[in-house]
């Protein structure tokens, strides 16, 4: 029994990463209907940037983040401004062949300047530090503090969105990108601080996870995988939804790899697949 | 406008293109008689990847289905055609057909359940789709699990016994199921299927209205996909002889440089994916030594094309001199006079 209780805590706090993940994801739809396919890859991306840093400045994983999430920020930025926004308005075509193409440029980038072994932020005594509750139930120090900023960043990312004049700018442009316009918004900038800010999110999940676990090039379109997922399952009406659904994919994916470790990802995929059979809305979506 | 006009789809440079591609594809009837093995297997390649190249253009530049979960039918007909050969006895040219029936029927439910997702998340729903069955195929073991099997010696040879024979083999099947693939296009697009086609990537909603059944033209265009994907990727893996899942559902191989063909030789036209595989095969030829860097150059101008040409180098050829290898546009010729054509369908940017 305790087992279990221990599979499924486990699960929850996975489920905080799998929801940063998602997080950034949404956000870019929300402001500008743009579904990001280098999503997972920027996520690769920005561990190989801490990797850098902590290699360079001997700096501690978490501590480069100061550095990495600035970084990302800037990244996201300029893609946009200087590849996406070119796309947007209309077809669908051309916004996801290019985040395609961006895609597999980086991933063989990546290939190319680091090759194709394993890595890992080494975080030091962060690494094995954990809470104990029971007998049964241990929580590590380093996934509660990844469900803890989880819910930090919605939360902040709601009082941004609902309580600043940004927010207001990014729900405006969302709304209606002409209206906007003649108002006095220059769209082509808060689109930029839109991917800014989902590559801000990216980087603190993809550091933390990279602490967590092994990374390599190739192991972006995973994560983006997992960031739709928790998306979709969650519905599009909320980050807490998203939070929820991601926490539901981290506890699928727990008690399937406490089976057998062959079926944890296979599982996720499922429960994704029959949440989009029974209910396509998402969990969460409120009725209207 | 006269009485005298007529609508026809035919031109002058549509004839020529005929006449070509009748010419070529006697040409390439007799390549057998006197290529090399080196020579058909770069052939059978540029047929195959041809052949995926126009399939996925057909589901996403005619249907907007912009998937990228299309390795899930080319690893389905691999799979298929290893079990079938191994495990039912069934001889291997038997099973190329039989492995896209199975595809076509898997299918539907398959787009029942996408179909809910729109546009960008329908194309990483069909990802994860293609995931379920890479990871599903790493958990049947009678079929090697994880690290994948070879095809016994004997079923390769009951196709011919020296290599030349089986190459021989192969090529004439792929050149026969390209050919059949192209057709099999061409005559959709120019039936009432197609026109709704048209309609449909033109504009959804006015589609919708003016009574065109959208979601059913979609699932005819997914189905006859998955068909003639699964058959493509029957023959790949009878060319290679050995399968894995990683190989076998590869994204990077069986959609991203497809995506990229299409891209660079132009989404939504007939030619485009071809005269994009070509330059595809070109490049490779020339520059494949280079690793990783490749793929990058491949993305980078695929991005390029994206920002500067939307449709690609066969849209521009079109925009430029108005020609058409194919005759599938309608257009208004004045016999009166004779004249020029006085306009044609045209295609808004996309």
């Amino acid at each position: 029994m305790g087992e279990w209780i221990n599979t499924i805590v486990q699960g929850i706090m996975v489920g905080g990463l799998y929801a940063m993940f998602a997080i950034g994801l949404a956000l870019i739809f929300g402001v500008m209907k743009l579904v990001n396919i280098a999503h997972g890859d920027l996520i690769v991306l920005s561990a190989y940037v801490a990797l850098i840093a902590t290699q360079t400045l001997g700096l501690n994983p978490l501590v480069s983040l100061v550095l990495v999430v600035p970084i990302m920020f800037l990244v996201g930025y300029l893609i946009q401004r200087g590849l996406f926004n070119r796309t947007l308005g209309g077809d669908v075509l051309p916004p996801l062949l290019v985040s395609f193409g961006l895609s597999v440029i980086i991933q063989n980038g990546l290939l190319q300047l680091f090759s194709a072994d394993n890595r890992r932020l080494q975080a030091g005594a962060l690494e094995v530090a954990s809470v104990r509750l029971s007998d049964a139930v241990t929580i590590g120090l380093l996934p509660l503090l990844q469900l803890a900023l989880a819910v930090a960043v919605i939360g902040a990312l709601q009082f941004l969105l609902y309580r600043t004049a940004l927010g207001r700018s990014f729900r405006a442009v969302s709304d209606d990108p002409r209206i906007a316009q003649l108002m006095g918004l220059n769209n082509r900038h808060v689109f930029g601080l839109a991917m800014g800010l989902s590559l801000a999110i990216v980087a603190l999940a993809g550091v933390l996870l990279a602490i967590r676990a092994n990374f390599d090039p190739a192991t972006g379109p995973t994560r983006l995988i997992f960031g739709f997922e928790a998306v979709i399952i969650g519905g599009l009406s909320s980050f807490w939804g998203t939070l929820a659904g991601g926490i539901i994919l981290g506890i699928v994916q727990s008690v399937a790899a406490s089976i057998d470790p062959g079926y944890q990802i296979l599982a996720g995929h499922l429960a994704f697949l029959a949440v989009l059979a029974i209910r396509p809305t998402g969990l969460f979506r409120r009725e209207s | 406008m006269s009485a005298s006009a007529t609508i026809t789809r035919s031109s002058r440079s549509s004839q020529v293109g005929l006449i070509f591609i009748a010419v070529a594809a006697a040409a390439l009837l007799s390549v057998p008689a006197w290529a090399s093995n080196d020579a058909m297997r770069l052939l059978i390649d540029i047929f195959l990847y041809a052949a995926l190249a126009c399939l996925w253009n057909f589901l996403a530049g005619y249907a907007g289905l912009v998937s990228v979960g299309q390795q899930a039918y080319v690893g389905l007909g691999g799979y298929g055609l290893f079990a079938l050969t191994t495990k039912a006895g069934l001889p291997p040219l038997l099973c190329v057909p039989l492995v896209g029936l199975v595809a076509a029927v898997a299918s539907i439910p398959i787009a029942m359940l996408l179909f809910r997702l729109r546009g960008a998340y329908f194309a990483i729903g069909s990802w994860v789709v293609a995931e379920v069955f890479r990871l599903s195929a790493i958990l049947i073991t009678p079929l090697g699990g994880g690290s994948g099997m070879s095809l016994p010696a004997r079923i390769a040879q009951s196709i011919g016994q020296a290599p030349h024979d089986r190459y021989v083999s192969v090529y004439l099947t792929t050149l026969g199921l390209l050919l059949a693939i192209l057709i099999g296009i061409f005559l959709v697009l120019r039936s009432r299927t197609g026109l709704a086609l048209t309609a449909i990537r033109d504009n959804e909603l006015s589609a919708r209205s003016s009574g065109i059944d959208v979601d059913r033209t979609k699932l005819i265009v997914y189905v006859v996909t998955a068909f003639g994907t699964a058959m493509i990727g029957a023959l790949i893996f009878l060319q290679r002889l050995r399968i894995s899942p990683d190989a076998g559902f590869s994204v990077n191989d069986w959609t991203a440089l497809v995506i990229f063909m299409v891209v660079i030789g132009g989404v939504g036209s007939f030619e485009g994916p071809i005269l994009g595989a070509l330059v595809y095969f070109f490049l490779r030829e020339t520059m494949s030594n280079l690793g990783p860097i490749y793929l990058i150059v491949l993305g980078a101008v695929a991005i390029g094309v994206m920002l500067i040409e939307p449709l690609g180098l066969w849209g521009y050829l079109r925009a430029r001199f108005g020609m058409q290898f194919v005759p599938l546009q309608l257009r208004v010729v004045d016999r009166a006079a004779s004249a020029a054509p006085k306009f044609e369908e045209t295609r808004p940017t996309a």
